[in-house]
């Protein structure tokens, strides 16, 4: 089936407005993609390494060397969190890096200018964003200086496709991909509808729960990826509780993609200089490298 | 049942106009800005009540519980020496202090409570800022027998502390929450962080008429059972319809409770009363319809107070039932459409109201309500001696003693002394809240 998630084009704005993706997904993704990147790590053989590092964390230049630290140790896509007073499906770790980015004020253009900075390495760049931060900026200006900053698109984990009209037509505007969640709990139906909704990958979330390390990943995850590929997904990547390269290793086994976060958080949390929390997250990064690489 | 109060409470007439909108979208707000994981649990609850609200044996054991369990109908009492200050307007008060557990708040539970188990669920949960949805539902729970945990600011339990003690002896586990403000958004948060990973056995029981559908909806649908009886009440005393409802506004669910059986009756004008705190112009407030902005904000698209970038501006307001940066998107359909005004009421003007209610009428109020009883002097004396002013007395006081004495000045130097030491860092002083 042609998904949302196949829209291919080259660089530059998109003509129309059509959410097709025309041939059916045999153009490839652009350049800088995060389709792009899990394509890659698909064509040697591997599931690609997702880090995510909330913006502002511990300071701004700070979070912007952990995140180009993570891209050099191996990562192919980088999630920079946009920190947001509401953090809802957050756990406790990166709640405090978020509540001490917002100590600092930090802001939507600061989250692009580091943008700007961590695509300048190569690395597909999505921002991961609560919706109340980009509805007040404005889905169509945000969209526009996302695209201008060279991110890839955005991650929404609190934005479901129901109410996504904006930012579809607007991340169509501008060539941008949106991730949507999909959880255990989703109905077929509804993998269904937000895989077609979908550009760039769909975020399986691998257990029911909040971010933050766990012992072991969810049983049903190799299950929902599973579903959501028979949901007509064409890339599927895991997210929440992944921590460990072995954890890596397993979930790159039937995944597309290994999200990991709260454990680069953790790094930066307990290193006792930046630069040593950048050091200990490249340290990590090569550690789940070498996972993805391992299944 | 043959008197037009029960009548009322036991088969509503059918909602049509104003009063049939169900959501999700109430104009431009309301709606489900919520994780994935979340939207099973939403359908099956919006599924559940939907069949509940059809279902007459449930709606009977719902009343059977209002009748021999909380208190209802609740009583219309008139307060003419406390109107004497209101124009000499005749002025109503609908009695929900008088209900078990001391507010409104039952009302919602008990019917949560009864969907939780029609759902199969062995589990409930909720937020609470100062306590008194908290032991509402501690309450609930303990009468048909299901856990429960109440997540409660880290701020509020200590400020509170008697009411952490009250939801524990009825059983039930009180989580403090020391993330963000510490306050009772961030113990929605915690709720929600709960919720998405125990939704299999437990049903978020949400306070107000806020949050993603369905709740403003459901928690509508049980508080709408206070203007049923009070429009049948003020008609049977009076022979008319009220000119005003007066009520105060935190999320919303006394007012709506009280409003919704008059949205339709073009002729009696809703007036909501929202926290203004220090005063609007000090930032000080928790008056998101007056001073927000249109955004969303725990799960739905409403007014709330929110600065240049999206974040959420902490509240202040001497309740902490009102203490809250947002309103329940039919409350922001109502102001936005005009058929219902909301008005900041100051901290002090509430106290005054509060003051004077103790006085005349030998009714301690809640602080919550004492915002709707300052709009109410205030309207008394603009519409004059002939209006019929119908005002949702949504708690009771007991519980502000403490705040109120020390607003008062009524303790000596050294009581105050003596548990100012156990308040430390404790200002502003808050209290708990009839509202939330």
């Amino acid at each position: 089936m042609s998904t949302t998630s196949e829209r291919a084009s080259t660089n530059g704005p998109v003509e129309g407005s059509t959410v097709d993706g025309g041939a059916g997904g045999a153009l490839a993704p652009r350049p800088g993609s995060a389709a792009a990147a899990v394509d890659r790590a698909k064509a040697e053989g591997r599931a690609a390494l997702v880090a995510y590092l909330p913006v502002g964390f511990p300071d701004l230049d700070a979070s912007v060397a952990a995140a180009k630290a993570a891209v050099a140790g191996g990562a192919d896509v980088v999630e920079l969190g946009l920190p947001y007073s509401d953090p809802t499906m957050d756990g406790p770790t990166i709640q405090r890096a978020v509540e001490v980015a917002l100590r600092a004020r930090t802001r939507p253009a600061d989250v692009l200018r580091a943008v700007e900075q961590v695509a300048a390495t190569g690395a597909a760049v999505l921002v991961m964003t609560y919706w109340p931060p980009v509805d007040r900026y404005g889905v169509d200006r945000f969209a526009a200086d996302l695209a201008s900053a060279g991110a890839a698109g955005l991650i929404t984990p609190d934005l479901i496709p129901d109410e996504a009209d904006g930012w579809i037509a607007a991340s169509d505007e501008h060539d941008l991909e949106r991730v949507f969640l999909v959880a255990p709990s989703s109905t077929d139906a509804r993998l269904a509808s937000t895989a077609a909704a979908c550009r760039g990958f769909v975020y399986a979330a691998s257990t029911m729960g909040v971010t933050g390390a766990r012992t072991a990943v969810g049983a049903g995850a190799a299950g929902l990826v599973e579903r959501t590929r028979a949901a007509g997904a064409e890339r599927v990547c895991v997210g929440l509780g992944v921590s460990t390269p072995e954890q890596a290793a397993q979930v790159a086994g039937y995944a597309d993609g290994v999200i990991v976060g709260s454990a680069f958080v953790a790094r930066l949390l307990q290193a006792g200089s930046p630069a040593e929390g950048a050091r200990a997250v490249g340290e990590l990064a090569e550690d789940l490298a070498r996972g993805v690489r391992r299944a | 049942m043959s008197t037009p109060v029960a009548r009322a409470q036991e088969q509503p007439a059918p909602a049509t106009g104003l009063a049939a909108e169900r959501g999700p979208y109430f104009g431009a707000f309301g709606g489900r800005f919520v994780p994935e994981a979340l939207v099973a649990a939403l359908d099956e609850i919006e599924a559940a009540h939907t069949a509940a609200m059809a279902d007459e044996s449930f709606l009977a054991e719902l009343a059977e519980l209002h009748r021999t369990y909380s208190g209802r109908p609740s009583i219309l009492t008139p307060v003419p020496r406390f109107a004497e200050h209101a124009g000499g307007a005749t002025v109503l008060l609908k009695r929900e202090d008088l209900n078990h557990t001391g507010s409104h708040k039952i009302n919602n539970v008990l019917g949560q409570a009864l969907l939780t188990k029609r759902m199969g669920k062995s589990r409930v949960i909720a937020e609470t800022g100062a306590g008194q949805h908290g032991v509402a539902t501690a309450t609930a729970a303990a009468l048909m027998g299901l856990e429960c945990t109440i997540y409660m600011g880290e701020e509020d339990t200590r400020r509170q502390a008697l009411n952490v003690a009250r939801m524990r002896l009825l059983g039930a586990t009180v989580v403090p929450v020391t993330a963000g403000s510490r306050t009772l958004k961030d113990a929605v948060n915690e709720a929600f962080r709960d919720w998405v990973a125990s939704v299999d056995t437990t049903h978020y029981a949400f306070g107000t008429v806020a949050g993603p559908h369905p709740f403003p909806v459901l928690v509508r649908d049980y508080q709408r059972v206070i203007g049923l009886e009070a429009r049948a009440q003020v008609l049977e005393l009076t022979g008319r319809l009220p000119d005003a409802v007066c009520a105060c506004v935190g999320g919303g669910s006394n007012a709506i409770g009280i409003f919704h059986a008059f949205l339709d009756d073009p002729q009696v004008a809703l007036h909501g009363y929202e926290a203004g705190g220090d005063g609007v112009e000090t930032g000080r407030h928790a008056a998101p319809i007056t001073a927000g902005v249109t955004g969303v904000f725990q799960g739905a698209r409403q007014f709330v107070m929110q600065d240049e970038d999206g974040q959420t501006i902490e509240s202040h307001s001497i309740s902490a039932g009102l203490d809250y940066p947002g309103v329940g998107p039919e409350h922001a359909w109502l102001a936005a459409g005009g058929r219902a005004s909301y008005h900041p009421v100051t901290d002090a003007q509430a106290m005054d109201a509060f003051r004077l209610l103790c006085r005349t009428e030998g009714i301690i109020p809640a602080i919550e309500s004492s915002h709707a009883l300052a709009g109410a002097l205030q309207l008394g004396r603009e519409l004059g001696p002939d209006a019929v002013l119908l005002v949702n007395l949504s708690g009771r006081g007991d519980k502000d003693v403490d705040t109120a004495a020390r607003w008062f000045d009524l303790v000596s130097d050294a009581d105050l002394v003596a548990s100012e030491a156990e308040r430390v860092a404790d200002a502003p002083q808050r209290t708990e809240g009839a509202g939330w």
